[in-house]
């Protein structure tokens, strides 16, 4: 781990006034309400609790609001069972990428039925190191082996924290 | 005298630090006792424990001087002699210089000065003594937290109680306070401190006096604690934060002269970026000002009014997008609590400076600039963010400051009232052909005028019309109200901002509701208002907001005119609106939707005794020609209108005159203009086509004979009893009264009140809601043949007529409670007939032959009649008779409870076969069939649950206390036994549901108590009602009992022991296809289950988790989010690390 902080300085954004889902209808109780980007947006960032729950492992801010994800950037087929996860770090070189890409990938493993398959990208551009960032995140055995490593998952746990992991 | 070995030993033991609390305890209490019963005397005490007190040894030393002061609290209520109280005062005064026995010198101290007077204080010398003692030998700071409190109390306690005595030691005193409180950090302490500072400045109010050095220590000593922050919240939890800060600003507000000081440091903690800190400090400044006063506050003005609008205009958000017909304050910015606190203040420094204030404000450069904001924009929606927002600020402002005083209200109407007419009028003149308002100037204007009337009322009227302000409205309160009407006729073809539109009708609303004195309006004003209105109200429904918020705008002028006494306006308001509303209802030309024409009826004659008497008059003319349509001539589409003309009657209308006095005519003229109805269709063929209506129409029935006086009830059911009995069908002739005719045959399961034409129907479900509806003193007309008649029809299936049965029961009073016999009908009687009363065979041609045809109810219920259809109707109509007796608490439901078991219970009819012999050859031998048996068990549902439609508080049933217990702890232990005996699996299961049913519908807390026991029927009742789509509300409902068991310690005792079978079942319900909410619950039940200890339910782990990973792919959202939640929580359960 590097010592002092890659990016000291981040942009805060406002976060955006959250689309209120409707209430659920009643009306039909075999009626079947399939996943959703809002829905992959609200596991992420658990808007449920309304704290900012998924802690950028380096700031107290919530991913949302350093525009690390947004809603815009998760593309989601329930009928398909595929979810991809676009997300931007805050500066280029930020060797942070992975271990959020990791954070991203094991809570939506943790929260999604197994049948789904889970693509976590660098945003195209974002990032130095785009292609070995994106290989390492979706290489499932590297990713295996990063949660074994007792060490890395205690810091992916940590920044999952207070969410249902 | 006690033995004096006894005494020793108790001080022994209590000196003897090595001995426990309790040790300790005991003696001081024997100690204290042999006190109290003068058993020994103080003295004698004293003398024994002479070696303690005067010791060497510092541990006993200070423990003896702890045990004398604790004996002396104890007895603050003994009365002791002068005499004894100076030599124990003197004692612990001197030890007050023993820092090493300080406790017990502290503590008696403070016994001895807190003794009520009829018991013997301290004299004024001692007491001085005791302060002197105290400044001179204590070094307060330098003690535990627990000693500085005893410090501080005893402090407090000399200044209260001694003020003249502490006061003549002078500087000493403040000077030994600010010495012994600067530092302090308990909390405790502060609080005391805060007082103790209070108490000293109130002692010298002479700002010369000896106080005049001490100020400055003692403002450096408070200011340091302001803003009060707690560093380590929920430490603390007896004292909160807002107790320490009400302390701190009485102490800082408890004289004037700190104003020099305290009020730049208010001021400079306004700039803090700590909320709270901001919050405080206004909160201060309102305090302080009051404290301080005028002239003192005068030099501030200035900071203050500006710190104010700083305080109002940074704690602004965003308005919420939506606008709900609500009133909302301003241009609906949310205000958090500082500008809510600054708002106050605002209030408070206006009221106390007028003039300086007004000119500071009227001065403004923020205030005079709106007008050029106002000028460059028009619409709403033109305005910028940061406009909107001073916009807002300028008008709360405004509001505020004009409401205070007649004085302000003029000043400020005089300076911008006539500015922004001129505005208005040039907008409106300028661009007549948009829809086009300067939406700012209008903003304001509305603000001014609600500043205005708020301000009379708040006065009482009593304000004189001819002020300034009031003069200045007069002049331009016509023409703008016209103007708003054609504008608002021309908004409604238009698309308008919601603030826009909310704004145009509020000011109408203001306008046409301003006090009649003050602000008369022309009635070509006023109509013009109230057309505008209401043609809204019939043309511009698809526009919601603009509807509802023109609605509420009625209803307010409605409430207005009928409070006032202007007879002109009364007359406008009925002839233009109520009348005209009113003939909507029987005219179909309106496009108006008829829900929301209802709606607009509701409110409207919500509005005034006199409109809601119109309006009742032509709904019920509505009412009864469409119910006259439907049932007489069969048309369905008036069967809708009806019903829900009916349900608006019953929801809206009734529940308003109920509120009011006086009204009770109208509910009369209702029932018995239905009655006369009924009569006058008794000619024709009734057909009952919609279920819908016949329900409307007894539910309207019901509540308006509930929530009718004694005397009118009885009025309605003479009236329905002659209907009744006008219609001979119904009625039984005298020579049947013993006996009840039954069918055998013929009676299909799908039959349901076959033998009935619509007409009696109609007749006998009213006249059944009206027996249901009553209070329990009425007397019913003939009540024997009533209580056939209803014996008659329940058995053919009607089960109004059960409910009105049981109703009947419930209301009798029984001889016993009864003092008034002779007009009565004894509840004995009546269970005698119900019970006693033979029916006879129809098959046999009428003849009552031989009293071996004869059967009673609970004949019928045990199957002596091989008629399925029959005995579901009996063992309903039962049920019901039951409930009625269970809520009056009458020991006759125990015979009840026993016949319906006997019906769960195989070989029931055993029983009934053997005592009627005669008859055992037509009944057949075999169980009760299926069918019955499920009803029986579920008649126990019936019996404990509430019902809607009978039996409650509204229809006036009698209702013992504590009635589901004490079924429930009947029946419980009946049914568990028969679980145990029975060895059917069929009958078992029925007397599951039957224990499900009471579980789930008893208190929690009953069912807690005899958890253990109850958790495997639990279970059982579970799996029983998941096997049937349409028991899926009572699945829930017994679910939730079971996640309140998981929520309870003792429950979850029980849990643990059947952990296994708990999950199974919970595993099993996770997927329950026919409804959500047992999903959801069922997992929830999961998390919490996940607590448990960690060896009981590891094993479980595995299965759990399997499970949920299924359930995260639930169709329904809310469910994965559970499942989700659950699987966290389980995966915890676990080391470390989730299956993948």
């Amino acid at each position: 781990m590097v010592s002092g902080l890659i990016n000291a300085n981040p942009v805060i954004y406002e976060k955006k006034e959250r689309r209120v889902r409707g209430a659920p209808s009643d009306a039909d109780e075999y009626a079947v309400e399939p996943i959703d980007e809002q829905e992959i947006f609200d596991i992420l960032l658990n808007d449920t609790e309304k704290i900012c729950i998924f802690k950028y492992p380096e700031h107290p801010y919530s991913l949302e609001e350093l525009k690390v994800i947004t809603e815009d950037a998760i593309e989601v087929n329930d009928h398909r069972s595929y979810v991809r996860v676009t997300f931007t770090p805050t500066v280029e070189h930020c060797s942070m990428a992975t271990i959020i890409g990791l954070c991203l990938r094991v809570k939506l493993i943790r929260s999604l039925p197994s049948r789904y398959k889970v693509d976590i990208r660098v945003a195209p551009g974002s990032h130095a190191t785009e292609a070995a960032v994106n290989k390492q995140l979706n290489d499932k055995e590297r990713v295996a082996a990063a949660l074994e490593n007792p060490s890395l998952l205690d810091m992916v746990d940590e920044c999952l924290a207070p969410t249902y992991g | 005298m006690a033995e004096p070995s006894e005494l020793t030993r108790h001080i022994e033991s209590y000196v003897d630090t090595s001995r426990s609390q309790t040790q300790q305890t005991a003696s001081l209490d024997s100690i204290t006792s042999l006190v109290k019963n003068d058993l020994i005397t103080i003295e004698t005490l004293v003398k024994e424990m002479e070696m303690y007190l005067t010791t060497t040894d510092n541990v006993i030393r200070a423990r003896g001087t702890l045990l004398l002061a604790a004996v002396l609290g104890n007895l603050v209520l003994k009365p002791l002699d002068n005499v004894t109280i100076h030599s124990l005062i003197g004692f612990f005064t001197d030890r007050l210089a023993d820092w090493r026995a300080l406790r017990g010198a502290l503590v008696g101290c403070l016994a001895l000065l807190t003794r009520k007077s009829d018991a013997g204080i301290v004299s004024a010398t001692d007491a001085k003594a005791v302060a002197e003692s105290y400044l001179k030998n204590l070094e307060v700071q330098s003690l535990g937290q627990h000693d500085r409190k005893l410090c501080f109390q005893l402090l407090e306690c000399l200044l209260e109680r001694y003020p003249n005595e502490v006061a003549s030691l002078d500087e000493l005193l403040p000077y030994g306070i600010c010495e012994a409180v600067d530092g302090e950090k308990d909390p405790h302490c502060l609080v005391l401190a805060f007082h103790i500072i209070q108490a000293l400045v109130q002692l010298f109010p002479d700002p010369s006096g000896p106080l005049a050095d001490f100020l400055g220590e003692l403002f450096e000593t408070l200011e340091s604690y302001f803003p009060i922050h707690f560093t380590h919240p929920g430490e603390d939890t007896d004292v909160k934060r807002d107790d320490l800060s009400r302390a701190l600003m009485i102490a800082f507000s408890s004289t004037p002269l700190l104003e020099p000081s305290v009020i730049p440091l208010l001021l400079e903690k306004l700039s803090s970026s700590l909320p709270s800190a901001k919050v405080d400090s206004l909160k201060y400044l309102s305090y302080c000002s009051l404290k301080y006063g005028a002239d003192r506050m005068a030099k501030h003005a200035k900071a203050i009014w500006s710190s104010i609008k700083t305080a109002i205009s940074t704690s602004l958000k965003e308005p919420t997008e939506s606008i709900t017909s609500e009133s909302m304050d301003g241009l609906g910015f949310r205000e958090n609590e500082i500008a809510g606190e600054a708002l106050v203040l605002l209030e408070i420094v206006v009221l106390q400076n007028n003039d300086l204030y007004l000119s500071l404000i009227l001065d403004d450069e923020d205030i005079s600039t709106i007008f050029n904001i106002i000028t460059s924009y028009g619409s709403y929606k033109d305005i910028p963010l940061q406009g909107k927002e001073r916009l807002h600020v300028v008008g709360r402002i405004l509001y505020i400051t004009s409401r205070t005083s007649v004085v302000s209200c003029n000043r400020m109407l005089e300076t911008f009232f006539p500015r922004l007419v001129d505005i208005l009028k040039l907008s409106m003149r300028n661009s007549s052909r948009e829809c086009f308002v300067n939406f700012g100037a209008l903003y304001l204007c509305m603000e001014l005028l609600a500043a205005g009337r708020d301000l009379i009322i708040g006065s009482n009227y009593s304000i004189s019309a001819d002020e300034a302000c009031f003069c200045i409205l007069r002049s331009s309160s016509d023409s703008l109200i016209n103007a708003l009407c054609s504008n608002l006729a021309i908004t409604a073809q238009e698309v308008a901002h919601d603030v826009d539109v909310y704004f145009r009708v509020k000011s109408l609303q203001i306008l046409a509701t301003f006090p009649e004195d003050h602000l008369p309006i022309s009635k070509s004003a006023f109509e013009n208002c109230l057309t505008t209105l209401t043609s809204i109200i019939w043309v511009d429904f698809n526009k919601t907001l603009l509807w509802k918020l023109a609605l509420k705008a009625l209803y307010h002028i409605g409430s207005f005119v009928s409070k006032c006494h202007e007879s002109e306006k009364v007359l406008s308001y009925r002839s233009i609106v109520v009348e005209k509303i009113v003939s909507s209802l029987s005219d179909d030309n309106f496009t108006l939707p008829f829900p929301l024409k209802l709606e607009a009826v509701s409110a409207i004659g919500a509005s005034g005794m006199n409109h809601m008497l119109k309006i009742v008059q032509g709904l019920q003319g509505a009412i009864f020609a469409s119910i006259s349509d439907s049932f007489v001539h069969g048309n369905i589409r008036s069967a809708e209108m009806a019903i829900q003309l009916l349900q608006c009657y019953s929801e809206k209308v009734i529940p308003w005159i109920k509120e009011t006095d006086g009204l009770e005519e109208v509910l009369l003229h209702f029932a018995v203009n239905i009655w006369g109805h009924v009569e006058s269709w008794i000619s024709h063929d009734v057909q009952v086509h919609e279920k819908g209506l016949l329900d409307a129409t007894m539910m309207a029935m019901k509540l308006t004979v509930a929530s009718c006086s004694g005397e009118i009830q009885n009025a309605i059911i003479q009236k329905a009893y002659t209907v009744l009995s006008s219609n001979t069908s119904l009625l039984l002739k005298e020579s049947t009264l013993t006996s009840i005719p039954i069918r055998l045959e013929g009676l299909q399961l799908t039959e349901r009140a076959d033998s009935f034409s619509g007409k009696d129907e109609l007749v006998l479900s009213l006249f059944a809601s009206v027996i249901i509806a009553v209070q329990p003193r009425i007397e019913i007309p003939n009540v024997k043949e009533i209580l056939r008649l209803f014996l008659t029809t329940l058995l053919k299936g009607h089960v109004t007529s059960a409910q009105a049965l049981g109703s009947m029961i419930n209301k009798f009073g029984t001889k016993s409670n009864r003092a008034d016999i002779s007009y009565g009908f004894m509840l004995e009687e009546a269970i005698e007939i119900i019970f006693k009363t033979k029916s006879w065979n129809s098959q046999d041609n009428g003849v009552v032959s031989s009293d071996d045809n004869e059967i009673g109810l609970t004949d019928l219920c045990l199957g002596f009649v091989d008629d399925r259809q029959l005995q579901i109707n009996s063992i309903v109509g039962l049920a019901w008779v039951g409930k009625g007796l269970l809520l009056c608490g009458h020991e006759k439901v125990k015979d009840v409870i026993m016949i319906l078991l006997e019906c769960l219970l195989p070989g029931g009819s055993i029983r009934a076969s053997k005592s009627k012999q005669g008859l055992s050859e037509r009944i057949s031998e075999k169980d009760l069939h299926h069918s019955v048996k499920k009803s029986a068990a579920d008649a126990f549902h019936l019996l404990m649950s509430d019902s809607e439609v009978c039996l409650n508080r509204i229809f006036h049933a009698i209702i013992r206390p504590l009635y589901k217990q004490r079924l429930f702890s009947v029946v419980m232990p009946i049914l568990q036994s028969s679980i145990r005996n029975s060895d059917s699996s069929f009958s078992r299961s029925l007397l599951y549901r039957a224990s499900a049913h009471i579980i789930s519908d008893a208190p929690l807390i009953a069912v807690l108590s005899e958890a253990k026991k109850l958790i495997s029927i639990l279970l059982e009742g579970l799996s029983i009602f998941s096997e049937d789509p349409l028991d899926k509300e009572k699945l829930y409902n017994l679910l939730l009992v079971l996640s309140g068991i998981l929520t309870d310690k003792n429950g979850q005792e029980a849990v643990i022991e059947n952990a296994h079978s708990v999950i199974n079942c919970l595993t099993g319900l996770m997927f329950y296809r026919h409804m959500m909410l047992v999903r959801e619950t069922a997992i929830q039940c999961l998390v919490a289950m996940s607590e448990l200890p960690h060896a009981r339910i590891y094993p479980m782990r595995t299965q759990v988790i399997r499970a949920i990973l299924k359930a995260v792919d639930d169709p329904k959202r809310a469910v994965r989010q559970e499942a989700v939640r659950c699987r966290k929580a389980w995966a915890s359960v676990a080391s470390r690390g989730l299956h993948f």
